[in-house]
């Protein structure tokens, strides 16, 4: 057993750790401020692999493990969970099921797309009516001639105004349930295609969530994911290896927290010493090490299961919603330690503070983890 | 054109702390990292190459079993790296010894460095090299035009800045306005697996090493603020600042 990151993972945390210093952090408070999408952190990122970390060379991608993923998405989320979700959902929510429910004509098309940064990806999964229960989504799909027709809409779209290749499940048989949702590669400039209300939110504002509205929209047969009825296994395979990218958001974020506290408590003096010195705030700090090293180990965990082949939908699960409960709590404590200067939006706990919490909600809410992991024991 | 470049695996200073007790660096945990400034060196030598063509090969004295930080080189652009242990990389004397052994078992028409490793920051290593190699160096380098016969080199001097025209072979130090290193994209990163990494033992460059530099302490400097407030009126208060800085020499 070994816990050390292979050189070429130290390589890949060092360089990423510098770019997001050096390009993002610079800018990330001002794009959360405006809520504006990091088009040109993207552009940048897109440059040095980072937005086809998973997808082979031969599809233009650097082809790596998942455990250089995790560390990519925690290093880039330190800096701005905003860009951390939006990569996280380009790779593994995109690239991911396309590299593994596509067919060779699909992968030559449109996973260099991705890899190059030249289309972002976004997954359209969720309606109005159909969150945590993704089985009464009620966008329909109808096969006529060489296309389908889709109609319906989506909510809550990561990326959604700005993607140009999209995976949108839909229903092909009303009858079937389950078995009756189907998944498609969306082009965004396909007509029928519009984006409706941009919502605004409490945190992660450079991400831009959509609504997305299907009238008449025609899809070609060609761009069916997997069969006619994989869809909600493709779902929610694919969730699982999200899963594993928002654990790491999580962990950016709490690490970030954990920092931002550790520098501040050794400088912020009351009652004529650094805070640092006192008990309770000590007991805070250590806490959320802890817990961030114990997150952070169940990523790597869940990451590593994934690049074995197995299931790990259960370790997968787990990551998240140990990460994100260790996330909320390490910002909670982060605004904390820093007092009234934590309630200020010149310190940049306060923005990891409105970042922390939907990783306790996107891609399954924590009820949602709890429920996956107790079906995978109890079954 | 057959480039050398040298460089050193050192602390991260910005992260050390002193003892409180001793004032003396604690090094236990530090994270490592090349030199900044060799970086800038490496930096310059993958230009070169790109412009003139050729190869960069990277010598470092030092450990050899953390290998990341030399391959982080070769992912930059470096084609090949030579390592040579030795655990006492603060002797310039000796480290320029080796570093001149070495190389005379290379060919090589530019050798760069860092103007300094930003541990010690001797500032040193460089000129000795040149010095045993018996070649012509420019040092503080801030701007190469490289031509085919000839490089001419813009000096950063504090006050002066002077233009510098040498042929080959040169020893050149650089300073970090030089360049912005470039980060490797991951693809760079996997192609650095490939690329061979020497270890070669000291012992077969050099007969014995001659150290000249009798080390006696290292410590931390404290700086201890005198917390003195001027607040009575504005001009009266700039006069005795002024008049204080002046007596504690810290203006001329
Ligand atoms: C910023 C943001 C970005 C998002 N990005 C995307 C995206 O890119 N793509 C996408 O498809 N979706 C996206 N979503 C949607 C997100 O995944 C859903 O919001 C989430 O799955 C929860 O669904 P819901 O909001 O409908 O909540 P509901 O499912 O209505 O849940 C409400 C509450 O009930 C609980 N609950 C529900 N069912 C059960 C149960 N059986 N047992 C116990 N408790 C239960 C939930 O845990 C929760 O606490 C995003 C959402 C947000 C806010």
């Amino acid at each position: 057993m070994d816990f050390e990151l292979t050189d070429n993972q130290k390589m890949i945390r060092n360089m990423v750790r510098d770019f997001a210093e050096k390009e993002i952090e610079p800018v990330a408070a001002e794009l959360d401020e405006k809520e504006e999408y990091p088009h040109d952190i993207l552009k940048k990122m897109a440059g040095l692999g980072l937005l086809g970390i998973i997808v082979p060379s031969e599809y233009g991608g650097a082809g790596l493990d998942t455990v250089s993923y995790a560390i990519v998405i925690e290093e880039i989320s330190k800096r701005c969970a905003s860009t951390g979700v939006v990569t996280s959902v380009h790779n593994s929510l995109v690239s991911d099921p396309i590299l593994k429910y596509g067919t060779e004509e699909q992968k030559k098309k449109y996973l260099p797309l991705l890899a190059t940064g030249e289309k972002i990806g976004a997954f359209s999964a969720t309606e109005a009516n159909a969150g945590t229960d993704l089985g009464a989504m009620e966008t329909t799909a109808i096969l006529d001639g060489d296309h389908y027709v889709i109609n319906g809409s989506k909510m809550f779209i990561t990326s959604g105004s700005e993607a140009g290749i999209h995976i949108v499940f839909a229903i092909t048989d009303k009858e079937a349930g389950y078995r009756g949702v189907s998944a498609f590669i969306v082009e965004s400039n396909t007509d029928g295609f519009e984006v409706g209300s941009i919502f605004e939110k409490m945190g992660i504002n450079a991400s831009l969530t959509a609504e997305l509205i299907f009238k008449d929209m025609r899809v070609p047969k060609g761009n069916l994911l997997g069969q006619e009825g994989q869809g909600f296994k493709i779902a929610l395979g694919t969730l699982d290896g999200g899963r594993i990218g928002i654990a790491a958001q999580a962990v950016g974020i709490a690490q970030r927290a954990l920092e931002e506290s550790i520098e501040y408590s050794q400088q912020r003096q009351q009652f004529g010493r650094p805070i640092s010195k006192f008990q309770a705030i000590q007991w805070k700090i250590a806490d959320m090490a802890t817990n961030i090293e114990a997150a952070r180990l169940l990523l790597h965990r869940a990451a590593f299961a994934k690049d074995q082949g197995g299931h790990f939908s259960k370790e997968a699960a787990m990551a998240k919603l140990f990460a994100s409960e260790t996330a909320v709590k390490a910002a909670l404590e982060g605004v904390q330690i820093h007092g009234g200067y934590g309630y200020i939006k010149e310190y940049v706990v306060e923005r990891l503070f409105r970042d922390a919490k939907i990783t306790e909600i996107y891609e399954g809410t924590s009820e949602a983890q709890r429920m996956v992991i107790a079906k995978n024991l109890l079954q | 054109m057959n480039i050398i470049v040298c460089a050193k695996e050192v602390v991260d200073v910005s992260e050390i702390k002193t003892d409180p007790k001793t004032n003396k660096p604690i090094l236990q945990g530090i994270d490592k990292k090349i030199s900044d400034i060799d970086k800038n060196a490496v930096e310059e030598g993958v230009r070169i190459k790109e412009k003139l063509g050729g190869k960069v090969t990277v010598l470092s004295v030092g450990p050899s079993e953390a290998r990341e930080y030399i391959k982080e080189l070769l992912a930059m652009g470096a084609d090949e790296a030579k390592i040579i242990p030795y655990a006492d990389t603060g002797d310039y004397n000796v480290v320029s010894t080796i570093l001149a052994g070495a190389i005379n078992n290379l060919g090589y028409d530019i050798i760069l460095c860092g103007e300094a490793s930003i541990d010690l920051f001797s500032g040193q290593t460089g000129p000795r090299l040149a010095q045993k190699l018996g070649i012509p160096q420019i040092t503080y380098a801030k701007k190469l035009e490289p031509k085919e016969d000839t490089i001419t080199a813009d000096r950063d001097l504090g006050d002066k800045k002077v233009t510098m025209e040498s042929s080959y072979p040169v020893l050149i130090s650089v300073t970090k306005e030089i360049n912005e290193p470039r980060l490797p994209s991951l693809m760079q990163i996997l192609g650095a697996a490939n690329k061979p990494i020497e270890v070669i033992a000291h012992s077969s460059l050099v007969s014995e090493e001659t150290s000249v530099l009798e080390r006696i302490d290292i410590k931390g400097v404290s700086m201890e603020r005198k917390n003195i407030i001027y607040k009575d009126d504005i001009d009266d208060a700039i006069g005795k600042l002024v008049e204080n800085l002046a007596k504690d020499g810290v203006l001329g």
